[in-house]
């Protein structure tokens, strides 16, 4: 297989960066999500991650598979947390390699912004003063 | 038919699963579920998953039918 997706209570930048690596990908472009410290100036305590996860498994696997047809990257990993998660840790990773790097860019910026519109995932931000579910009202 | 709900959906039925009659297809289920917690209207959208796959409006719900209301989204 030349995709990987993957959620997990824990995830690693490592698990994507080694399966993508291969010799005949001379680029490979890395995104990394970390949990912010603040939204809009309100201090952010932790983030919690629930998922819909044979959904999002399905969603993932139809991002991975596009990125692969429509811009001819060789190998993806996306991997994505579910669960708590506080300030400067990791809630999604991304890695696209490619034989040269331009594709690889588009194809990460492509797969990070699609997965945040179409896969079930659904963030809930828990400041000092109480929670709200992101996104959710207008 | 049982229905899952997650995230802002699920806090507003107070349940992670519901039970439906009576509904025939998408459009049918969510006025369903407006008429029963009509929070779920103020939210941004509101999209029902069929089988793990999103549904327009037409489709029709079978029986076995693994049916899922999905709020708006906020992975990464």
């Amino acid at each position: 297989m030349n995709l990987l997706v993957h959620i997990a209570p824990d995830i690693n930048v490592q698990q994507a960066l080694d399966f993508v690596e291969s010799p005949d990908c001379g680029g490979v472009v890395l995104f990394v999500g970390n949990v912010r410290n603040e939204t809009q100036g309100k201090k952010v305590v932790k983030l919690f991650f629930e998922c819909y996860e044979p959904m999002a498994i399905s969603e993932m696997e139809k991002i991975a598979q596009y990125t692969i047809s429509a811009f001819g990257i060789h190998r993806i990993a996306i991997l994505h947390i579910t669960g708590e998660k506080t300030p400067g840790e990791t809630v999604v990773v991304i890695a696209a390699a490619a034989p040269h790097r331009a594709v690889a860019f588009e194809a990460c910026q492509y797969a990070i912004d699609t997965l945040k519109q179409t896969v079930p995932i659904w963030k809930k931000e828990f400041f000092e003063d109480g929670a709200i579910w992101v996104a959710a009202h207008p | 038919m049982r229905v899952l709900l997650f995230g802002i959906a699920k806090d507003i039925a107070g349940a992670g699963a519901i039970t439906t009659t009576g509904v025939a297809d998408v459009a049918t289920l969510k006025e369903w579920l407006y008429a029963q917690y009509p929070s779920l209207r103020e939210l941004r959208s509101l999209m029902i998953a069929v089988n793990k796959v999103y549904a327009n409006d037409e489709q029709p719900l079978l029986p076995g039918d693994e049916i899922a209301v999905i709020p708006p989204v906020s992975g990464g």
